[in-house]
């Protein structure tokens, strides 16, 4: 093989998901031994791509993908994963994939076994010998001693500390007699820092014998630090690709965040629009979060410490896992949480959803269908139950108070009311919310919120996956809502655009800590650099010093 | 075409199977000399007997605990109020109440345990449930034995001690629902008034509780017990309050039974109560997160009617006793159909 031919490259790469677009012509190429960095946002098509590289079911079964892929010399077209394994790539998923009761040696060469010689083989097939402990131990030895790390090979996976399951991941792609190619899915989200530098050592050393590596992170220090080159992805066209060498973090998170010119400058002139005084009791803080944490799986939230202040939208970002989710889910009591919630200059009692909904404190989850709706019941359970449980509305005395009833007429006028407001598509009050769409779903899910006239409401992700005329009514009311009652809201997003077009200020949120907070008019690229975990110092230089 | 399609869809293929198959045993009983009029009073007696048992599934079905096999739990505490209630010698109407007190209490304090344990295993309600009922029956067995009962027509003849299998209730509430206002019209027919009245009642008093804030919180956690929590719920008393009500209308259901069988049955008597309760109400068609009042009328008559008209058939046509045959196989048919498919809920 030419040493100048490069081992992959991929040719108008494009996919679509029911009309819904994720990638669009696609190309780059990877040469033998060079490290290519894949950065963008969530949701920019990094997974996508890489489903597609490994023939992952899901993309045959939505109908394929437009473009052509070239490995090793060959137009390739594989069925299935294990034809890319076959093929010589291997792949890091973001999620361990070890079996925790077996040892190092037994996951590494899990099927692959070295198998002692034996009669019974050529009467009963490969499942029959014993295996060859001395031998196994010695392939994984070698394994391993290509990552330049120790690892025992007889420990248990369940024994080990985090960063070692890692690289027995690695050294399992790695014994592949033919591995030409490794693929590493947010390799170091779970590392702590010092292992995190072994890790990316390793992958140098793997680089200078000639694996060529795709490196998925997040974490652009790394990639800067690493790669050799760069690909960044943006709603799923590439935007650029480009050496490693004299690029800086900022260049390249202004890369990941970045709209159109155009796009930018209607965004960039409705913010300066607003003012962040809109309200009187701007400056009154009506909640103030210190040192708290939150055990919500995948979305753990450190120490976030917050003051919001009274009457405004505060945004808070920033890229999925880092924590942004975890905060309302915390302060809300549905995941533990610890720290100190004040409100109004009352502390909150964390980990008690009445408690907080006592204080007038409303939530609209990110997790519509798992806690937002009772999918089973009619638009107006949904909407008044909360209320109901809460503040006794919608319910009548009975027998001098001693019963409560549920007055279904009052119910269905509520209903009748936000139905009409909020311009939800249904055939009625009584229809189950289990059958609207969802971007009517999160309507009925707004409703809940506002029937309990909360003074500080959270709304979590409120236009994920929704279309682009319910994600319109969703933020108008959110905006209007604020203006017309004073609520403070508290919104969380994935979408920065979103976050930018209607919040005073913006928070992001990186690795459980707040990275810092930026006013809605500050440029696209210092979200970029906070969302990227770049030095703090950076970001408010970028935007002029001004919060 | 579509429109039977819809029809059977909504009202459920086993529902119209079972509905169609009744009404084939009710069209052929002249044909084989089985007496209708007396038929439709057993049918009707039966479904005053069994009504609140099935009744009691509803609770528990609607928090989300899934079909209550551990029913046999209210079973117990109605036995121990009906043996109390005739060991204090008191009879008629006042007998009869004071077995109803007694159980409702035990049923209570049952149903806390039970709600309590239930809490720990959410998801594995039902296996559990099955347990709970089999080894709770299996203690009492002892505890018959051994409880201190000394009136006369409830120890054993000889020895002088522990409580007989079968215990005749003759003499002190035997029929006292079934004879209250009876209608009687012709020779064989006979409406039990007085039990069918106690079966609404119950079912009324049901459908207020699930139209009360509290009841409407139970329902929600059923339906799905995350939001619940969301809207400052508590899931776990809430679960406790449904299972506390189903073992108490476990616990009525079977006095009420007693009275019109005439007999109180010990021992592994109630070992398999829950099934006929548990089938009854999903023939109806309740699903196993949702069940209605309706569901619990419709069920019991079609469950009962089977269960009166199939042996009264099969006996006159073939001359064979099949009579526990069918009703095994269509308890435990339905049962497993209902729990294969468990999100589908007839109208």
């Amino acid at each position: 093989m030419n040493p100048a031919e490069p081992i992959l490259s991929l040719r108008g790469i494009g996919k679509a998901f029911f009309g819904n677009r994720v990638l669009a012509d696609v190309s780059f190429d990877v040469a033998p031994g060079e490290i290519i960095g894949l950065v963008g946002e969530n949701g920019a098509g990094k997974s996508t791509l890489m489903k597609i590289l490994f023939a992952m079911p899901e993309i045959a079964e939505t109908g394929g993908f437009e473009g052509s892929i070239r490995f090793d010399g060959k137009d390739v077209k594989f069925r299935d994963s294990f034809d890319a394994l076959d093929a010589g790539i291997g792949m890091v998923h973001q999620e361990f994939s070890l079996i925790p009761g077996f040892t190092t040696t037994e996951n590494i060469l899990l099927n692959r076994e070295s198998l002692n010689p034996s009669l019974l083989k050529d009467l009963f097939g490969p499942r029959i010998p014993t295996l060859d402990r001395a031998a196994m131990e010695g392939r994984s030895r070698k394994a391993i001693a290509k990552l330049g790390v120790s690892l025992d090979p007889d420990m248990l996976i369940k024994e080990m500390p985090v960063g070692h399951k890692q690289f027995t991941e690695i050294a399992r792609e790695l014994c592949r007699e033919n591995v030409k190619l490794i693929v590493l899915d947010e390799p170091t989200a779970v590392l702590t820092e010092s292992e995190a530098e072994v890790l990316l050592a390793s992958l140098r050393l793997l680089a200078r014998d000639g694996i060529a590596i795709i490196f998925i992170s997040h974490r652009l220090r790394e990639v800067v630090e690493l790669c050799d080159r760069v690909v960044v992805l943006r709603d799923g066209h590439k935007i650029n690709d480009f050496s490693a060498q004299g690029t800086s973090i900022k260049e390249i998170a202004a890369l990941m965040v970045g709209r159109s010119v155009a796009a930018q400058a209607r965004v960039d002139a409705e913010s300066q629009a607003r003012s962040v005084h809109a309200h009187p009791e701007a400056d009154a803080t009506i909640l103030s979060v210190e040192g708290l944490w939150v055990d919500m799986p995948g979305e753990t939230v450190r120490n976030v410490n917050l003051d919001v202040r009274k009457g405004e939208i505060l945004g808070i970002g920033g890229l999925a896992g880092q924590g942004k989710l975890g905060i309302p889910n915390g302060i809300m009591g549905l995941s533990p949480a610890g720290g100190k919630v004040v409100l109004n200059g009352e502390p909150i009692q964390l980990n008690a959803p009445r408690a907080a909904l006592d204080r007038s404190m409303a939530f609209v989850s990110e997790d519509r269908r798992g806690v937002g709706l009772l999918l089973d019941e009619g638009i107006d359970w949904n909407i008044a139950f909360t209320a109901m449980q809460v503040q006794d509305k919608y319910v009548k005395p009975l027998l001098g108070g001693l019963l409560k009833w549920r007055s279904d007429s009052a119910m269905t006028q509520l209903a009748q009311e936000y139905i009409k407001l909020l311009e939800i598509k249904c055939t009625g009050p009584g229809q189950r919310a289990g059958a609207l769409s969802g971007g009517n779903q999160q309507k009925v899910c707004l409703a809940k919120a506002f029937a309990l006239r909360p003074d500080l409401l959270f709304v979590s992700e409120p236009t994920r996956g929704i279309d682009i005329g319910a994600k319109h009514v969703v933020l108008e009311t959110l905006k209007k809502y604020n203006q017309e009652y004073g609520t403070t809201i508290v919104m969380i997003s994935s979408e920065l655009e979103e976050l930018r077009s209607i919040c005073d200020r913006i928070a992001i949120v990186y690795e459980g800590r707040i990275e810092g907070i930026l006013p809605h008019t500050a440029p696209l690229e210092a979200f970029g650099v906070l969302m990227a975990g770049a030095d703090r110092d950076e970001a408010p230089a970028l935007a002029g010093g001004e919060n | 075409m579509e429109g039977i399609k819809r029809f059977t869809a909504d009202f459920g293929l086993p529902r119209l199977i079972i509905t169609v198959y009744l009404l084939l045993l009710f069209a052929s009983a002249p044909l084989v000399g089985v007496n209708l009029s007396a038929s439709f009073s057993d049918v009707l007696i039966r479904v005053g007997m069994n009504g609140i048992m099935v009744l009691a599934m509803v609770p528990m079905i609607q928090s989300g605990c899934g079909l209550n096999f551990g029913l046999s739990l209210g079973v117990l505490a109605g036995l121990l109020g009906a043996t109390i209630s005739i060991e204090s010698g008191v009879v008629g109407m006042a007998g009869f109440l004071v077995a109803i007190v007694v159980a409702q209490s035990f049923a209570a304090l049952f149903g806390f345990g039970y709600g309590k344990l239930l809490n720990r295993v959410k998801g594995g309600e039902m296996m559990i449930s099955t347990y709970v009922g089999f080894s709770s029956v299996m203690v009492m067995c002892i505890a018959w034995l051994v409880l201190p009962f000394k009136s006369p027509t409830m120890i054993w003849g000889y020895g002088g001690e522990g409580l007989r299998t079968t215990i005749s209730v003759e003499g002190f509430w035997r029929h006292i629902l079934d004879d209250f206002l009876v209608i009687r019209i012709g020779e064989n027919f006979k409406f039990p008034t007085g039990a069918v009245l106690v079966f609404i009642l119950a079912a009324f008093l049901v459908w207020v509780f699930f139209h009360l804030k509290l009841g409407t919180a139970v329902t929600a956690v059923g339906s799905n017990a995350t939001y619940a929590k969301a809207s400052g719920i508590n899931v776990n008393r809430m679960r406790i309050v449904s299972v506390m009500m189903s073992t108490m209308l476990g616990a009525l259901g079977i006095v009420v039974f007693q009275q019109s069988f005439g007999f109180i049955q010990l021992y592994d008597g109630p070992l398999y109560m829950a099934f006929p309760a548990v089938a009854a109400i999903l023939i109806g068609g309740a699903s196993v997160n949702k069940a209605t009042l309706v569901h619990v009328f419709i069920g019991t008559l079609l469950y009962q009617g089977i269960l009166t008209m199939t042996p009264a058939i099969f006996n006159a046509v073939l001359r064979v006793d099949m009579s526990d045959v069918i009703r095994v196989i269509v308890s435990n048919g339905m049962i497993l159909y209902a729990l294969t498919r468990k999100m589908k809920v007839a109208k």
